[in-house]
């Protein structure tokens, strides 16, 4: 969806604004919200991709007044009640609706050091034919779909070069719509900056951009 | 043991991201019916936070820039593969399943975004900074890196190439900066010490000891 997210090449955001010695979470708040995420993925509530898309949904105006963590979570929100995890009710009382049946959690303490280490790849162990190879000229596709995807609105319909195939993975596009990981190749590719934002670009600068074979058309 | 629910009431928000609904009071209705359900462990949230603000930061990171300073072999895997090379030093996992890494030379200088949300290499550099998660720096740094490196105090010759990697996939990138001159006789240890976060986004240099 061309939402607010793809901010790539926009102006008016204001300063760059570094902090000195900053902490690592700014708000006990902040860790809760964090600490969520593994345990609810690894309940098999959402995939990464619906995860990012319940941000991109999350409006325009609201999604730029608030912080990272206030759109995880929106999003976690947002997901377990369109999964009917939780009703709005429960989320509004913090308090499981009567008879709610006691699960065991998905990700218990013990077993955190092994789910970090091991995390969770997109790679797919698949053999599927690319269509491109390093070297190959593309054209981005110029696509403007409503739903979820990775491909920023700045490299549409440019001229780009595959830098490096870096194999088979899930597609977003389809995976955050649970229409399956539709699994291809993703590569980095090439495009230099006068490509993307006109002469004034400096000749010598470039942009990689990873995207997958659904994105790209033969030059 | 986890004690978040008696210091909650005294953490401060920022006033300029308070949204209409308190976060604060979302996360804790959220945790509370979600571990009332059984659905999540608030003692696997504990350990999952500890990590994060312990143990994985970008100290990792600068074990394998040293490592790749000091071993020419090493330096070469890393670049050919990534995900293995740093894997030899035991950083692995969450945001970091799939890593590239880039090097600076002497002509050509990386810089990392992710334009689309906050992707960002969590083994090897922790979690990532504000700026680098907030709209002027994912708007800017993609069509004008040399003006923001500017802002961050570094200043690139103009027959340098700046390549700009924008972490759209699930592949997460780190940038191996140059080595500082006049640091030859220093250890591996000593090395890693000068290793900063921002040199592995690329917004900085490492300064000579």
């Amino acid at each position: 969806m061309n939402g607010i997210h793809d901010l790539g090449g926009m102006e008016g955001f204001g300063p760059i604004a570094p902090e000195h010695n900053e902490p690592i979470f700014h708000a006990e708040w902040e860790k809760r919200v964090f600490g969520l995420f593994a345990p609810l993925s690894a309940a098999g509530t959402f995939c990464v991709d619906e995860f990012r898309h319940a941000i991109e949904r999350m409006g325009a105006a609201g999604y730029l007044a608030s912080s990272y963590y206030e759109h995880w979570l929106h999003a976690f929100e947002t997901l377990t009640l369109e999964k009917d995890v939780l009703t709005a009710e429960e989320l509004r009382t913090g308090q499981a609706a009567g008879g709610a049946r006691r699960l065991t959690p998905a990700l218990a303490a013990a077993d955190v050091p092994a789910v970090v280490a091991r995390g969770a790849s997109a790679r797919v162990d698949k053999a599927v034919e690319p269509k491109f190879k390093e070297g190959d000229m593309v054209v981005v596709k110029n696509i403007n779909p409503p739903t979820h995807t990775r491909l920023p609105r700045y490299v549409r319909d440019k001229l780009g070069c595959i830098d490096r195939d870096h194999g088979v993975f899930v597609f977003p596009d389809s995976a955050a719509h649970g229409k399956g990981d539709k699994p291809q190749h993703c590569y980095s590719v090439y495009f230099s900056a006068q490509e993307l934002w006109g002469s004034k670009a400096s000749r010598n600068d470039s942009v990689y951009v990873d995207l997958w074979d659904d994105y790209l058309i033969p030059a | 043991m986890h004690t978040h629910h008696d210091d909650d009431h005294e953490d401060h928000v920022h006033p300029h991201s308070r949204p209409l609904t308190d976060p604060e009071l979302r996360v804790k209705a959220l945790e509370q019916v979600l571990v009332e359900k059984g659905l999540v462990d608030p003692a696997a949230m504990d350990a999952l936070i500890e990590t994060y603000e312990t143990r994985v930061g970008p100290h990792n990171g600068a074990r394998v820039v040293a490592r790749a300073w000091t071993d020419r072999e090493y330096r070469q895997r890393l670049l050919e593969n990534g995900t293995a090379a740093i894997a030899e030093l035991g950083y692995t996992g969450i945001q970091g399943e799939d890593m590239v890494v880039v090097e600076n030379t002497e002509t050509v200088h990386n810089v990392l975004v992710c334009t689309l949300c906050s992707c960002y290499p969590w083994p090897t550099l922790g979690l990532p900074p504000v700026w680098y998660k907030s709209a002027p720096y994912r708007s800017r740094v993609i069509i004008e890196p040399r003006r923001v490196l500017r802002e961050f105090g570094l200043k690139i010759e103009d027959d340098v190439e700046v390549r700009v990697w924008d972490s759209t996939a699930e592949l997460r990138y780190m940038v191996l900066p140059l080595r500082p001159p006049g640091t030859e006789h220093l250890s591996e240890d000593e090395l890693a010490a000068l290793v900063t976060r921002d040199s592995m986004i690329g917004v900085a240099r490492i300064a000579p000891p």
